[in-house]
């Protein structure tokens, strides 16, 4: 390890606050890639099981109808 | 019918609707016109100052101009079905292409070069500089009006294109404007200027090559969608 | 060889080996790049002109070197696309951009938060730094360009198309952007002939380009995950996906 303490490694002579913030945006950035196509596919996902939920109930309450009948 | 009828008629087509309404042919040279004065309003009178900026300020308002007439290039045609025609005819897209180019570059680039010398004496331009600045203009506006109509056979299809075409072509404008811009300051300052008048005519011949093919399959993405 | 491009060109194939890829892949991605910028930052020796502050060096160069070939990946995908009508090409086109245009910013980002220390400046008009931007600047017509089309096979095509050109364009903008302007210090890592890089330096550098490479190639699968998902939603194979999934 270059630095001997924490403290040093923040600071870094000085330059601490330059280099941490542009480590800090890369991570936000790289994060939002990651998770906003999961999001995406998850959301998609959800919707349809939504979906082909709702048509089967549809199904069973119009086969229920069609036995009390 | 061969090649080169099929072509002149297509140029000769596009020149005559144009003529028939020649408020469209005024637009961009008043609109040049008034970007012009906005410059010495904007950034002062001073005649040094100005012969400084004349340059850039020229090829960003050629710039502008040929953007705003893109859009239209394919528009009118589109909507009233005769680009289905050519597309459907057996005559090469490619060349139907580089004949509707060839006449907006009539009507936009070479008239925006016949002008400029009045322009170039208002912004207190050197007076040896503007052959190569028409030069330059005449060249490098062809190659504007090429890109041009990439942008705009792939968002003839679109109902908002206006915005959207700028953003596709204004980056693939920046060599011309650097050039361009590059050939009139050299001229000003006594250099030799065939360099860069060289390079524009090498991008104009790639353009010319390659524009027209990436237009025709634009248009036909345009049409089936 | 052929087998293997026809199953390419399969979206529930596609979805379920990418899955299988991302399941290790991911979170080798994810350690890797938290190492390397450990290492960057703290385990490196600083340069002896710019002190601490060259550490950016460690996200700035392999967001911009992915980037770069982010592009490339974008334009071989169109060309696949009109030429073989290959729908996962695509898909794959309209997955690159979003990720290719993050990776433009960071790099944009982290060269002006890098450039203040060392030259006292946010941002210089200089070749390389233009070209990045512009480079921002046709990722994100492509972009809107999708965007901009209801009919999605006709987006993919229109995109593809402009990717060419944009293809065709770049060794120009960048030739003529360089010839405007050369400020910048000149290309330090060469793969030919000595390099002016320290070792010590290099290796956590090539590591750092290897993981961004790999994180490029993850998002790359995540995006055409979610966009297999809407585009085929009225398919078969995902109603099987939704209904094994609840």
């Amino acid at each position: 390890m270059y630095f001997d303490s924490f403290q040093a490694a923040l600071s870094m002579d000085g330059h601490g606050t330059y280099v941490w913030v542009a480590y800090a945006i890369t991570l936000a950035v790289l994060a939002w890639i990651v998770i906003a196509p999961r999001r995406r596919a998850r959301n998609t996902l959800t919707q349809l099981a939504d979906e082909a939920r709702r048509q089967e109930g549809a199904a069973a309450k119009a086969k229920g109808e069609e036995v009390n009948t | 019918m061969n090649a080169t009828t099929f072509f002149m008629l297509i140029v000769r087509r596009q020149l005559l609707l144009a003529v028939r309404r020649p408020i469209e042919i005024a637009n961009p040279l008043l609109f040049f016109l008034m970007v012009i004065v906005l410059f010495p309003l904007g950034l002062g009178p001073a005649p040094a100052q100005l012969a400084t900026f004349a340059p850039g300020i020229f090829w960003i308002v050629v710039l502008l101009a040929n953007l705003l007439t893109a859009d239209t290039l394919f528009r009118s045609d589109f909507d009233d079905g005769s680009l289905e025609q050519l597309l459907l005819s057996r005559q090469p897209l490619y060349l139907s292409a580089l004949a509707a180019i060839t006449a907006h570059w009539l009507l936009t680039g070479v008239l925006l070069a016949l002008v400029s010398p009045v322009f170039a004496l208002m912004l207190n331009l050197a007076p040896s500089a503007i052959p190569t600045l028409m030069g330059a203009l005449l060249l490098g506006s062809a190659v504007l009006s090429l890109l041009g109509g990439v942008g705009a056979a792939l968002t003839v299809g679109l109902k908002r294109g206006g915005m959207l075409i700028s953003l596709l072509i204004l980056p693939l404008y920046l060599p011309v404007l650097i050039f361009g811009h590059g050939a009139v300051v050299a001229s000003v300052g006594g250099l030799p200027v065939a360099p860069y008048l060289a390079i524009l005519g090498a991008m104009l011949c790639l353009a010319i090559a390659l524009a027209p093919l990436a237009m025709a399959l634009g248009l036909r993405i345009s049409v089936d969608a | 060889m052929w087998s293997f491009f026809h199953k390419l060109g399969s979206p529930p194939w596609l979805y379920r080996i990418s899955g299988s890829i991302l399941r290790w892949l991911l979170p080798l991605t994810i350690v890797a790049l938290f190492a390397g910028a450990v290492w960057g930052l703290l385990f490196t020796p600083p340069d002896f002109r710019q002190g601490n502050s060259y550490r950016i060096i460690y996200i700035h160069v392999p967001a911009a070197v992915v980037a770069l070939a982010g592009y490339y990946v974008m334009a071989i995908a169109g060309a696949i696309s009109l030429i073989w009508k290959m729908k996962m090409a695509d898909v794959a086109l309209r997955a690159s951009a979003p990720i290719g245009a993050a990776l433009t910013f960071i790099a944009l980002v982290t060269g002006a938060i890098w450039g203040k220390p060392t030259w006292g400046t946010w941002w210089v008009w200089d070749a390389r730094i233009t070209s990045m931007l512009i480079l921002l600047f046709l990722y994100l017509g492509i972009i809107a360009l999708y965007e901009a089309y209801d009919n999605k096979e006709a987006a993919g095509k229109a995109c593809a198309v402009l990717a060419l050109v944009g293809t065709v364009n770049i060794p120009i903008i960048y030739k003529s952007v360089d010839w405007w302007y050369s400020l910048h210090q000149p290309a330090s890592i060469k793969f030919t002939g000595e390099s002016t890089i320290d070792p010590s330096m290099l290796y956590p550098l090539l590591f750092m380009i290897t993981a961004f490479y790999a994180l490029f190639t993850c998002c790359l699968l995540l995006n055409m995950r979610a966009e297999l998902l809407s585009r085929e939603r009225r398919t078969g194979w995902i109603a099987r996906l939704v209904a094994e999934s609840r």
